[in-house]
């Protein structure tokens, strides 16, 4: 803030005397902010929540809730850089010293470990420590096992005996060099994206190899968990043997104590942060305040882009689905303005027809299910949509929209319900509570014809959304754990979508060109209705300082302060 | 043993020039008719039951609106001018879309709800669902209660112990406990039962799981008459005439359950439409695009702050029928057991 005044004060003077005059006062100002920055140090943070994330294990949870707070608690290899805005996409060096040593043909990474980083429990960080946790996320089947870390050599008997786990010739450790090296099967672009995530999180080499549910696990970040109760509270301290290493990977955090209270209602959430009996509440605000802090909250609330969809998968496997007619002529009948009212209007929501959201690697606007094919959406189509339903012969069927138990997603379902009602369906809607909703719309045992759903990036690659929503790969039978909802495979896109992950390692543009081309060609076979980008809307009490945003962990909770 | 019929009982004993007594329908009605609390509680029902048997005229000629389909792009004329029914906020930070309010004219007189749909003309439909799974619900409870109770109590012996105790285990659960159960199960998927097949979105659904869990509070006090009754007098000559059991059962046991279902009735009416709200407005209930009071309810909880009226007129539409229904019964249960109105 000083220096930005200084220089609008020197904007009237010549370039040079302002060069001058800031190259004289940076010696004085750097240390006046670094005593500045120090003042904010201290104090509790609290936060709200309706209910809690689950397990506290970061190798297992996979919960946007909880992964904010594992970006200020645990460390990988690498890490997303912890800045605002686009930046918070980049990959820096974590507990590695430097970026790893790839060799050339993108099978093998080696990185040199830094010296001197302790766990909360005072041991020191060791290679040791990073084979035995790197062999936990097959031991403990954590979610992504199978899709982000199936690349490394051994994975696969790993995946098919997680007990036995040693990942032989794929993780190899040079204690003395104090290196450690990473085979590959085949080379992966996305690679250091997915070292980032907190799955791949390093932790003591004694970690048991389960889910340690509510207890906490040490770690190497800033804040330590000191207890937690799912039913009721967590609490997060600074961690005694923490010295700051790379601002841009674990930046020392401002608050001395983080407090997480679980349960109530978002609207008494609201009106806690609102009356300083609380600093932020993770939950959605709730649509009827949204007006009301819009013109008396101005200066709390923080509203960023997200890297996510809602959408609506089809079952491309049965009726009236298994017809394509039948999902291109939804996807011309949804009206996405409608449903940006349904979320709070076009300043929490925007309107898509791809599956790659905007500004995200690989995006290019095509919007092919309008009134006037274009570059973005315009109007539904209700003629040429009850002309396609009526090609299709599935004029008249009956429709199960499945949404969650909470407002956003009921009022998309019966939005949904009412323009397949329109469409000549015999339409309902089923609510299933949210803890079960996005296992059981994945279960095809479950014939769900069509669902609510959304999907947040994992890392900023247009893989994470094509391949992993729409890949063959990704698609299981019977299985709760089938992200390929629409089980929508194709076998032509589905090659040219590992044709466009090898060459992201060689020309990610040219790779990029290619996801835009493959974004078409799904939405041509329709699996999935797009229905808008979400906003994200944070409310912040107001003695909260220093607001960043990542787009990953969303607020960046140890950045700011609280006094 | 020989066996006796009642028909061949000599006659009765009022003759000629000796007027009959009124029979029980007779004097139930001239005991009702004499409470001004059961006639003003009785127009009352008889109003609401008429205001929601026309809804499709309301919603047609009115409202001039579909109360099932979302609204989300319609618009209205309000003293001349034409607005949308989703009101996008203009101020501030330019957040929050609310839904137009209420109007107090034809369309929209009650405002519209997160999906623009009219309040009032989902409030006329939803009564209709409403008492609907209230009234066809106690019919089915009481029907179960009476067979259940007067096999029980008729019958004594292990007919009696399991049926008991059937009835206690099914006491046990609590009454959401078990009803949002039932809800889960039958609920989740296309439920068939032979040729039988219903939707997650059919009526008889929310029907069959509130009927059933009161069976067991009717069912024990209807037990509890049937034993009083097979061991009374006139029942005991009877059978020392050598009538046929069943035939007892219908023209002895049966009449005087009678009324103790009778006086069971509004007052399980009145406790199906709050066990059908609380069901609904907790998504177990009435499935979309069926509308009932609970299901308004829980669309009105998300507007609270803002559209106040979308929860609170089914609120008052379930307190007051409630509130009827009750009054009404009360009266009804002074008139057909005058022993327990003298006792309190």
């Amino acid at each position: 803030m000083d220096l930005m005044a200084i220089s609008k004060t020197g904007r009237r003077g010549s370039a040079l005397a302002r060069l001058a005059i800031t190259a004289a006062m940076i010696p004085a100002v750097v240390p006046a902010l670094a005593q500045a920055q120090d003042a904010h140090r201290g104090g509790t943070m609290h936060l709200m929540a309706v209910a809690s994330g689950g397990t506290l294990d970061p190798q297992i949870n996979y919960t946007a809730q909880f992964w904010q707070l594992y970006s200020a608690t645990y460390d990988g290899l690498v890490a997303f850089k912890k800045a605002d805005g686009p930046e918070s996409n980049t990959v820096v060096p974590d507990l590695a010293a430097e970026m790893p040593t790839v060799s050339a043909d993108g099978k093998t990474y080696t990185f040199t470990l830094r010296k001197g980083v302790k766990f909360s429990n005072g041991d020191d960080v060791t290679t040791e420590d990073v084979v035995a946790s790197l062999r936990r996320i097959f031991k403990v089947s954590s979610p992504t096992s199978g899709s982000f870390y199936n690349g490394i050599v051994g994975a696969e008997d790993c995946l098919s005996s997680p007990a036995d786990c040693t990942l032989e010739g794929g993780v190899i450790a040079d204690g003395t060099a104090n290196t450690v090296t990473i085979n590959l099967v085949a080379a992966d672009p996305e690679f250091l994206f997915k070292l980032s995530a907190p799955h791949a999180s390093i932790l003591p080499k004694g970690t048991a190899s389960k889910d340690m549910g509510n207890t906490p696990i040490p770690g190497t970040g800033t804040y330590m968990f000191t207890s937690y109760d799912a039913n009721n509270s967590l609490t997060m301290e600074r961690n005694p043997h923490f010295v700051e290493w790379s601002v841009d990977a674990q930046p020392e955090g401002y608050a001395d104590t983080i407090e997480y209270k679980f349960g109530g209602t978002e609207e008494s959430a609201v009106n806690a942060v609102m009356n300083g009996q609380a600093d932020w509440s993770f939950d959605p605000l709730p649509a009827d305040r949204l007006a009301e802090l819009s013109t008396n909250a101005t200066d709390q609330l923080h509203v960023h882009a997200q890297s996510a969809w809602w959408y609506a998968p089809m079952n491309v496997n049965i009726s009236p689905f298994n017809d394509v007619r039948a999902r291109q002529a939804l996807n011309y009948a949804v009206d996405r303005n409608a449903l940006v009212s349904v979320f709070g209007g076009p300043a929490l929501a925007q309107p898509v027809c791809q599956i790659l959201p905007p500004d995200f690697p690989g995006h290019e606007d095509s919007c092919i299910y309008t009134q006037d094919p274009g570059d973005t959406w315009s109007a539904p189509d209700m003629d040429k949509a009850r002309a396609l339903v009526a090609e299709s012969g599935t004029k008249g069927e009956k429709v199960n929209v499945v949404t969650e138990d909470n407002a956003a997603s009921r009022g998309v379902g019966t939005y949904l319900q009412s323009v397949l009602s329109d469409l000549g369906y015999d339409a309902t809607v089923q609510t299933v509570s949210g803890d079960i909703q996005f296992t059981y719309i994945q279960n095809t045992n479950n014939n769900v014809q069509i669902s609510v759903t959304q999907w947040y990036m994992d890392y900023p690659a247009a893989s994470n959304f094509l391949n992993v929503l729409f890949g063959c790969g990704s698609f299981h039978p019977g299985s709760d754990s089938s992200i390929n909802i629409a089980g929508f495979c194709d076998e032509e896109i589905d090659a040219r979508m590992k044709a466009a992950m090898t060459l992201g390692a060689t020309d990610p543009e040219a790779a990029n060109a290619e996801w835009a081309k493959i974004d078409n060609a799904v939405m041509e076979k329709a699996p999935a209705v797009p229905l808008f980008t979400p906003r994200r809307l944070d409310l912040l009490s107001e003695r909260v300082g220093n607001f960043e945003y990542s787009s990953l962990f969303n607020w960046l909770i140890a950045k700011s302060w609280v006094q | 043993m020989t066996s006796v019929s009642t028909d061949k009982l000599p006659p009765s004993p009022i003759g000629e020039g000796v007027s009959a007594p009124d029979g029980p329908w007779k004097r139930l009605l001239a005991g009702l008719l004499s409470s001004p609390t059961a006639v003003l509680s009785g127009i009352g029902l008889i109003l609401i039951l008429i205001a929601v048997l026309l809804a499709p005229l309301y919603a047609n000629h009115v409202a001039h609106t579909d109360p099932f389909r979302s609204g989300l792009s319609a618009k209205i004329e309000v003293e001349g001018k034409t607005v949308p029914v989703m009101q996008r906020s203009t101020e501030g930070l330019g957040l929050g879309v609310t839904p137009i309010g209420p109007t107090w004219s034809g369309e929209y007189m009650l405002g519209a709800d997160t999906q623009g749909r009219d309040v009032m003309a989902r409030m006329l439909y939803g009564g209709r669902s409403s008492l609907l799974i209230a009234a066809a619900s106690t019919v089915l409870t009481l029907a179960l209660a009476a067979i259940i109770g007067v096999a029980a109590g008729y019958t004594g012996g292990l007919v009696d112990g399991v049926l008991s105790n059937l009835i206690d285990m099914m006491w046990a659960f609590p009454v959401y406990l078990l009803a949002i159960s039932l809800s889960i199960v039958m609920i989740g998927k296309t439920f068939v039962l032979g040729p039988i097949e219903l939707s997650s979105s059919s009526l008889i659904i929310p029907i069959t799981i509130i009927g059933l869990v009161y069976v067991p509070y009717v069912a024990r006090p209807v037990r509890g008459r049937v034993m009083t009754i097979k061991n009374s007098e006139f029942v005991l000559a009877a059978r020392g005439l050598g009538v046929r059991r069943h035939r007892i059962l219908m023209r002895h046991i049966l009449p005087n359950v009678l009324s103790t279902l009778i006086v069971f009735a509004p007052m399980l009416t009145a406790l199906n439409i709050v066990t059908e709200s609380a069901l609904s407005f907790l998504s177990v209930g009435v499935q979309a695009p069926n509308a009932s009071w609970g299901t308004i309810l829980q669309d009105g909880q998300s507007l609270l702050y803002s559209r106040p009226t979308v929860a609170l007129a089914p609120g008052i539409a379930i307190m007051v029928t409630v509130l009827l229904l009750n009054l009404f019964g009360d009266v009804l249960r002074d008139v057909l057991d005058p022993k327990s109105a003298r006792g309190r």
